[in-house]
């Protein structure tokens, strides 16, 4: 593990074993993830984006999910570079380690809003929770005003009011910030964002986008965020991972991923937005087809039914590897490694 | 004016209040003024983009025109063969007759479809439901509606659950177009969906737009997309609108400064563009208490003393721009260049 990773994926993989048959939601991804640095992750829906989020924090329904291989190094404590990762992914889900860091050290924002707020009490009082349990040195009657503070900052208005409102009577956007205020009210050191933004006005986005900046300058705060849109990617992230169906299929940082992608996805991605400062398109630019179902994932490039350079007798034979392309970029792709490479390894028994 | 002819729907100063109930006795204490006078047209065929703060009223004036809501004030306008509905003194079962002609298509794809339901049945029932078709009869209509929408026939027997989101999407499209109505209200149909499914969406809502005849209110975040499908765009800012414009003058020339301030915050997916963003100071406004004069003065950087006291009127400031500032034919505001695309 590097001396400034705070978190360490390596060869992960979650499936879930349903009756139909196994889903590979994520199928051998691997990244870090340093100090006061954010990670973004971008890849079409059902590509296993959040099942990766929720491993990390064990979340992961079981059964029908498991963690069937891999490793989620953590590393605890403050300043303790020498101290021993721990493994996230060997310990209980229901254990007293992983409870401990789950909305303390690591903190998430849910895709969905309504799923972490229950409907029967109000923000409030939820946030406030979340602060007397994480944070013991807090009196609680100051959480109330801690949480009254925590909501401002994302922008609330009428704080003091909205604290006792319930998740209905907020606005979507409003909840979303509810969601991230209550996120950040235990000043996290990796904080795991899903579609965080999916719901807020272009300026309360960029506000929250901001206020995550701030948290890392000031306290190093380190982010995984997880978005569709690469107007967002491209603001806060330092490096990206696109994933397909369970995979990553390049990685770089930012710079060079928007100036020089390399897989035939990432290209199809970045064609299909609308730009505001060009000429209007008549149509958009999409990428023809749609995700295989999961349990019939064609052979070979898992994004071969869909690629405009699918190359008949190479791409359909193995999965590509991923291969750096030049340092710190790669690519899970056949226009940048060789099929022979692929085929002499899983015959040497890999 | 021959483009009166052409108006499918009107709203006229529309007012939708939710009481603030505090206590046991839940006594009213006050009013969240959610939309506070709004007024707007559209023709037949056209869309209109709705776009501004978090919290504004956007999805509140879509559920006020669709009559989920019953606005505490204002008329709502259908023109429909020739004849002019008052949809606001409309009563229940004339309102249930009325209901096809206006379909809204929600957010998110995943809690708006009954997972109980199979896709021949989620896109079948408002048609029985409405008493428009049954038996074979409904399930050719569902067929076509469902193929129009990139589905196929195979899918017709399968639970929500076993598709995408884009999938699902496509559904819930599906289940509002089947009806044939007229007006669909948009309520951030695409903010859920990665974006090549976003795309293809956003085509789609094109292509059926001009199959099917279709007029649309158009809700979103995402101004590049906005843009894409709008012919007009409207800004609102806590409960009123503060511009309208055809969707090329709004980004290129706005006169409002909240439509200002919204533009320099679009994010450009190019991690060179540097931002000139303006900062919105001082707290979002609140629409229970929302301040006298202009709303947007407490955070407006051309505020003067008669800003405070005067609400500015929604005037037409050159052909078709309308703007609801005090100072809009002075201002030299910014929009988005496009002389100088993000790119190079
Ligand atoms: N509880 C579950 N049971 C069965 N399958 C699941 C479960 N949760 C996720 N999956 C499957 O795992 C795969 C990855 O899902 P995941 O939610 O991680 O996608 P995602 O990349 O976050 O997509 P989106 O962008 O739509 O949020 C999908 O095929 C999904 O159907
Ligand atoms: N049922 C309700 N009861 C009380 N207040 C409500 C209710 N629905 C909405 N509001 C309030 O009305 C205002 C407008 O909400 P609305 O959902 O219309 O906003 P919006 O513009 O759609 O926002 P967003 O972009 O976040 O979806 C908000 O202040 C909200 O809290
Ligand atoms: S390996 Fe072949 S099919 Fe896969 S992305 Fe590359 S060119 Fe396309
Ligand atoms: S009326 Fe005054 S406060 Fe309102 S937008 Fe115009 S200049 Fe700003
Ligand atoms: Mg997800
Ligand atoms: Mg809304």
């Amino acid at each position: 593990m590097a001396q400034n990773a705070l978190l360490e994926i390596k060869d992960l993989m979650t499936h879930f074993h349903l009756q139909e048959g196994i889903v590979r939601a994520v199928d051998g991804v691997s990244f870090e993830i340093r100090r006061g640095r954010t990670l973004g992750i971008i890849g079409e829906s059902g590509c296993g984006k959040s099942v990766t989020a929720h491993s990390i924090l064990r979340l992961v329904p079981s059964p029908p999910g498991n963690i069937v291989n891999g490793q989620i190094l953590l590393r605890r404590g403050d300043n303790a570079s020498d101290q021993k990762p721990v493994d996230l992914a060997r310990l209980d889900p229901r254990g007293g380690e992983i409870r401990s860091i789950r909305g303390a050290e690591i903190s998430m924002v849910f895709q969905e809003p309504m799923t972490s707020f229950g409907p029967m009490h109000t923000i409030g009082n939820q946030i406030m929770e979340s602060i007397l349990l994480h944070q013991s040195h807090v009196a609680a009657s100051d959480a109330r005003e801690l949480a009254i503070e925590n909501l401002r900052r994302v922008g609330i208005p009428r704080a003091e009011q909205i604290v006792d409102a319930y998740p209905h009577q907020l606005s979507g956007g409003m909840r979303q910030r509810a969601m991230i205020a209550m996120a950040l009210s235990c000043s996290p050191r990796l904080l795991i964002a899903d579609e965080p933004t999916t719901a807020l006005d272009v300026t309360i986005q960029a506000q929250i986008l901001e206020l995550l900046t701030a948290l890392q300058e000031e306290f190093g705060m380190a982010v995984m965020f997880i978005t569709h849109n690469l107007g967002v990617i491209a603001e806060v992230a330092d490096e990206v991972a696109v994933m397909y169906l369970g995979r990553i299929v390049e990685q770089s940082d930012v710079n060079e991923l928007f100036d020089n992608p390399q897989h035939p996805y990432t290209q199809g991605l970045l064609n299909s937005i609308p730009h505001i400062d060009e000429e209007k398109l008549p149509r958009l630019r999409a990428i023809e087809g749609v995700v295989p179902d999961p349990y019939e994932i064609p052979g070979g490039c898992a994004f071969s039914d869909r690629c405009p350079s699918f190359m008949p007798g190479t791409c359909d034979r193995a999965m590509p590897g991923l291969a750096e392309t030049s340092p710190g970029h790669r690519v899970r792709c056949y226009l940048h490694s060789d099929v022979e490479d692929e085929l002499t390894e899983v015959t040497d028994g890999r | 004016m021959a483009v009166e002819n052409n108006l499918l729907l009107e709203v006229n100063d529309l007012k939708m209040y939710f009481p603030i109930q505090k206590g046991l006795m839940k006594r009213t204490t006050g009013y969240v003024k959610a939309v506070d006078g709004v007024s707007l047209s559209i023709k037949k065929g056209e869309t209109l983009g709705l776009v501004g703060e978090s919290g504004c009223g956007k999805t509140t004036t879509g559920r006020c025109i669709v009559r989920v809501y019953r606005p505490t004030d204002g008329e709502i306008i259908f023109h429909i063969d020739g004849e002019e509905v008052h949809l606001n003194r409309l009563e229940r079962q004339e309102l249930k007759a009325f209901r096809r002609n206006m379909q809204m298509i929600f957010q998110d794809p995943f809690s708006s479809l009954n997972p109980r339901m199979t896709v021949l049945e989620l896109v079948g029932e408002p048609l029985l439901a409405h008493g428009i078709a049954r038996g074979q009869e409904l399930e050719d209509r569902v067929a076509e509606m469902v193929n129009a929408v990139g589905l196929r026939v195979e899918h017709l027997p399968r639970y929500p659950h076993s598709f995408s989101g884009g999938q699902r999407q496509r559904i819930g499209i599906a289940r509002a177009l089947v009806q044939r109505p007229k007006l669909v209200v948009c309520d951030e149909p695409v903010s859920a969906l990665d974006v090549s499914v976003q795309s293809q969406v956003v085509n789609l809502l094109q292509d059926l737009q001009s199959e099917l005849d279709l007029t649309y209110l158009f809700v979103a975040h995402d101004m590049s997309v906005v843009r894409q499908v709008s012919n007009r765009i409207a800004v609102m800012y806590v409960g009123k609108l503060v511009e309208v414009a055809e969707s090329e003058e709004l980004l290129r020339n706005p006169r409002h400064p909240y439509s200002e301030t919204l533009l320099s915050a679009v994010p450009r997916p190019n991690p060179h563009h540097a931002m000139q963003r303006l900062s919105l100071e001082g707290e979002p406004a609140d629409p229970a208490n929302a301040p006298p004069g202009c709303v947007f003065h407490p955070r407006c950087r051309y505020m003067e003393d008669i800003c405070q006291t005067e609400v500015p009127a929604l005037n037409e400031l050159s052909p078709g721009h309308h703007v609801a500032c005090h100072f809009a034919d002075q201002l030299q505001l910014q929009g988005i260049d496009s002389a100088s695309p993000s790119g190079s």
